[in-house]
């Protein structure tokens, strides 16, 4: 039986600003498993990252309110006290960052900061921390890494700081790994080296995964479930596969149907969400998509639809997802599988 | 857009065996190197058609696209616009020269003045450029603004007050002001979202029918390229090492690197598994390129000669040329 490993459950980030209280993150519901990768996709400005920095808790906790229950292993993590989050970050559960570039300290070795993590958390001396940390920088595929060992960050090159961000996350070899945004500043042909890495060492040390990311390719490549957001609330949840084959809310049809394709016929105009994200100032009253929705009802406007179990595994936010769908298979509604 | 061969017509613009290298200095400013950023590329565009330029970063494309608009000053090579060489333009007719090339930037937030109105900075380029009386001056922008989607009242705007697609529609604008025969949009779209992003290669498609336009696209996202080009010429560490119409570069990619560069986009289809052409190591650092081919050091099919020798761009179909030892 597969463990279940973290559970967020109505997970609600509210932040004290000098325009008021906003709430970057309103309803996000997820659970990850042992062994699976649960994609977290919307573009900026969703709460996709909040969300993944309010699991760990690395928000600023003076400003910020939590709602709602983050359960890792049964234990809600954000009732936790200090002490206990701290055994939990880096032990349990690890985080890779977007920008390899500013999350490493600059004035200390790459080694030097792969052994802090170690020591901190594991009952070792600096002598095992070292050898652990070349072979966690081997496992990373970083060549003759006990001399990149003794490299500052400014040595390494863009894909090779990932790895070793990469390999301090998995020093301590947690069941949960959060990256966020892991390739959005590489180049694709890095992209696909440090894709296909996170992908072996998941199944080599059976790590739950989730993966934020705003490109719905990688989405496709790497993770088992998905989870789209739109303005601080999950809208679907659905295994990758019927996610991409039959959207059922129109914003992660107009997604998929937005983003040009490698192949198929190419001189057909791209499909347009019009309009803009609302700012978290101005949330729409009812359901948040409706004012860029083309099927939005006078109820749409009104009340907000709760995130509803559509089938067997999959969850939407919509009132109108099953007329929606239906008229699309008979109709003009062109589902975004069709264009490949 | 048309994509017809006719040998006799002479090309919009043409770069011929153009150069860029910036000097490496040490700390007593003495020159050490050279970083060899645009190495011996040349190509052509005809009026009205959209050229791709991709490859990833460090690979000289950006540098290429504004050596072509003379913003960098090339070390060696000419760029012939109407078959005349930019580089030897001086004053007035230099400035002519840039009326009819215009550039849009990758970042809507740098690049628009923001203590300007955004109807000055439209107006900016007409004046220039002395076009037209003051009133003039003010229809043509309040126009242009209609043309990208704005109301006229946002004239008197500043850039904070709007998003980036719409900053990027304005940079746009402001492009197109001058009725402009080529467009060089440097990554014009990787700022911005998906949905947004559709929005700004519609937008520049309609003005592509409308004006008839020739852009030059420098971009390292595969699928917008493959979106909005007609030909695409791939760059690899300051060199050009395919180039081939859309379809067939797509079809049938020739050099291994643009073998590899293809089968590693991630595709947003998870039924489809393809086998991954993964490279090893990393580009190597342009001041000291490899010798010969300068691909050989990643790639799977290196022989001795490519250690050796440069290989030479050449047509290996229509349409369709590459500098490759294996097809000679």
């Amino acid at each position: 039986m597969e463990t279940k490993l973290l559970e967020v459950k109505n997970l609600k980030t509210h932040f004290n600003t000098e325009r008021g209280r906003v709430t970057a993150v309103d309803g996000v519901f997820f659970t990850v498993y042992a062994g699976e990768t649960v994609g977290v996709v919307g573009e900026s400005g969703c709460g996709k990252s909040v969300t993944a920095e309010s699991i760990l808790r690395l928000l600023d906790e003076k400003s910020t309110e939590y709602e709602g229950e983050i359960l890792y292993k049964g234990k809600n993590l954000l009732t936790s006290t200090i002490n206990d989050m701290q055994s939990v970050r880096g032990n349990d559960i690890s985080m890779i960052f977007q920008d390899p570039m500013s999350s490493l300290n600059p004035v200390y070795t790459v080694g030097n900061q792969i052994v802090e993590s170690i020591m901190l958390h594991q009952n070792v001396n600096k002598k095992e921390a070292y050898e652990k940390a070349t072979e966690m920088l081997r496992l990373t595929g970083i060549p003759s890494p006990e001399k990149r060992i003794h490299e500052y960050p400014h040595e390494l090159s863009g894909g090779m700081r990932q790895r070793v961000m990469i390999a301090m996350a998995l020093s301590c070899q947690p069941k949960l790994l959060i990256a966020d945004e892991p390739t959005t500043a590489l180049d694709v042909t890095t992209q696909s080296q440090i894709l296909d890495l996170i992908n072996e060492l998941k199944v080599k040390f059976n790590m739950g995964t989730v993966m934020i990311t705003h490109d719905l390719g990688v989405v496709a490549e790497v993770c088992t479930k998905v989870v789209v957001m739109y303005l601080g609330q999950v809208i679907e949840e659905a295994d990758v596969r019927s996610l991409f084959s039959s959207p059922y809310h129109p914003y992660t049809d107009g997604l998929l149907k937005s983003i040009p394709q490698l192949t198929g016929d190419r001189s057909k105009k791209l499909h347009v969400i019009e309009g803009k994200v609302p700012t978290l100032h101005q949330i729409p009253k009812g359901c948040r998509f409706a004012p860029r929705c083309a099927f939005a009802s006078e109820k749409c406007h009104e009340e907000m639809p709760e995130l509803a179990q559509a089938d067997h595994s999959r969850k939407v936010r919509c009132w109108h997802y099953k007329e929606i769908f239906q008229a699309g298979e008979e109709g003009p509604y062109v589902s975004a599988a069709d264009s490949y | 857009m048309s994509v017809q061969q006719i040998p006799i017509e002479q090309p919009l613009l043409e770069v011929r065996n153009l150069k860029k290298y910036f000097p490496v200095t040490n700390s007593l400013g003495k020159v050490t190197g050279h970083v060899q950023a645009v190495n011996d590329v040349s190509f052509h565009m005809k009026k009205g058609e959209t050229y791709g330029l991709v490859g990833e970063s460090g690979c000289g494309k950006s540098t290429t696209g504004r050596t072509v608009l003379r913003l960098i000053e090339p070390t060696e090579g000419e760029t012939l616009y109407k078959g005349e060489n930019i580089y030897q333009l001086k004053g007035r007719k230099l400035l002519d020269m840039r009326r009819e090339l215009q550039m849009v930037f990758q970042d809507p937030y740098s690049s628009l003045n923001p203590r300007k109105r955004i109807g000055h900075i439209l107006e900016e380029t007409l004046k220039i450029h002395r076009i037209g009386s003051k009133q003039e001056r003010m229809d043509r922008v309040m126009d242009m603004l209609n043309k990208v989607g704005f109301q006229s009242e946002q004239y008197f705007r500043y850039p904070h007050e709007f998003s980036g697609g719409q900053r990027q529609r304005i940079g746009i604008a402001r492009a197109l002001m001058v009725d402009p025969s080529l467009i060089i949009c440097d990554e014009p779209v990787s700022a911005l979202d998906v949905s947004i992003q559709s929005q700004v290669l519609n937008l520049l498609e309609e003005i592509q029918d409308e004006f008839n336009l020739a852009y030059l696209f420098v971009s390292h996202d595969l699928s917008v390229v493959r979106h909005i080009a007609d030909r695409i010429g791939v760059m690899y560490l300051g060199q050009m090492v395919e180039e081939a119409s859309t379809d067939e570069l797509f079809a049938q990619p020739l050099h291994p690197y643009t073998q590899a560069l293809l089968s590693a986009v991630p595709l947003p289809n998870p039924t489809i598994k393809r086998e991954r052409i993964t490279l090893k190591g990393e580009v190597p650092s342009p001041i000291n390129p490899p010798s010969g081919c300068v691909f050989h050091t990643r790639c799977q099919h290196a022989t001795e000669i490519c250690k050796k020798n440069v290989p030479v761009k050449r047509d290996v179909a229509p349409n369709h040329a590459v500098a490759c030892h294996l097809y000679e």
